[in-house]
């Protein structure tokens, strides 16, 4: 991955980018991991019958406990505990949809063995999505502040970890640069 | 011939403002987080909102330095549309009155 470049004009331009197969399996696997803790939080809320009969789904009223998951799903206002409670409850659902399909689309554009990956406009907005939650995940996992510098200590347990965080930094910000020029 | 137009809509609209509890102005706030990047934060207000660049990086940066900017502002129902679509975005966002 040497980062996204634009290629063609107006509604056929498109970013394009490279993925080796080391590369685009690092990235399946953390797409796959945040698709399964948001479909964890699913279960925990199965649909009832009401949902079931008015089509109206609902999702539960208090935050994530997992401090990723909270991160993920933020809650939507800090100055009234029964609002915030009440549109969580409202928006979780199409939320989780939303961040699943996203990571889904990824998964089904990026092949397992890597490869040149052509996107329009519509889709580097979906991979740019996919990209932010997986970065939201790892760096609230691995604690990421505005002081961790691209220069990872050898000896922090993390550095692998803040490896592949920095280097998704580098794939999503390329990404956002080209499709500016889209 | 345009002149009639006018006064029917003046009608309709003081009927609204008379719905007092939907008049309260809210607004989207966006938080300083130590993931989301710079130029996404820019981009995805340019997108969903259609500010030019200028103003998206202008909000961008208040977010930066004074950890948190209002994006948007509008009744309740748009401001809680407005998060949604940050959040699903990734960005930081919560839904205030405007005090």
């Amino acid at each position: 991955m040497n980062g996204w470049k634009k290629a063609g004009r107006a509604t056929k331009a498109r970013a394009v980018g490279t993925f080796d197969a080391q590369e685009a399996s690092v990235l399946r696997g953390l797409l796959a991991e945040v698709r399964q803790m948001l479909a964890g939080r699913s279960s925990e809320n199965p649909a009832d019958e009401l949902a079931v009969l008015t089509g109206m789904r609902t999702g539960p009223s208090t935050r994530p406990s997992d401090r990723v998951l909270a991160r993920l799903l933020p809650d939507f206002t800090m100055e009234d505990a029964d609002l915030a409670a009440g549109l969580r409850s409202l928006h979780e659902p199409e939320l989780i949809e939303a961040k699943d399909g996203a990571a889904a689309d990824v998964l089904d554009m990026l092949p397992s063995g890597g490869g040149r990956i052509e996107l329009t406009a519509e889709q580097a907005d979906v991979w740019l999505a996919a990209l932010n939650d997986v970065r939201l995940a790892l760096g609230t996992a691995l604690d990421v502040s505005e002081q961790t510098t691209p220069d990872v200590e050898p000896d922090d347990p993390r550095a692998a970890h803040l490896g592949i965080y920095q280097w998704l930094t580098f794939v999503q910000d390329a990404l956002v640069q080209a499709r500016m020029r889209m | 011939m345009a002149a009639p137009l006018p006064t029917p809509t003046r009608e309709v609209e003081s009927v609204v403002v008379e719905d007092v509890a939907s008049d309260v102005p809210w607004q989207a706030v966006v938080w300083n987080d130590p993931v989301n990047l710079m130029s996404y934060v820019t981009y995805v207000l340019q997108k969903l909102f259609g500010y030019p660049e200028p103003k998206a990086t202008a909000l961008m940066l208040d977010v930066h330095h004074k950890g948190k900017a209002a994006v948007s502002h509008g009744d309740k129902d748009k401001i809680e549309t407005d998060v949604a679509k940050l959040h699903a975005a990734g960005l930081w966002a919560t839904m205030q009155k405007v005090s």
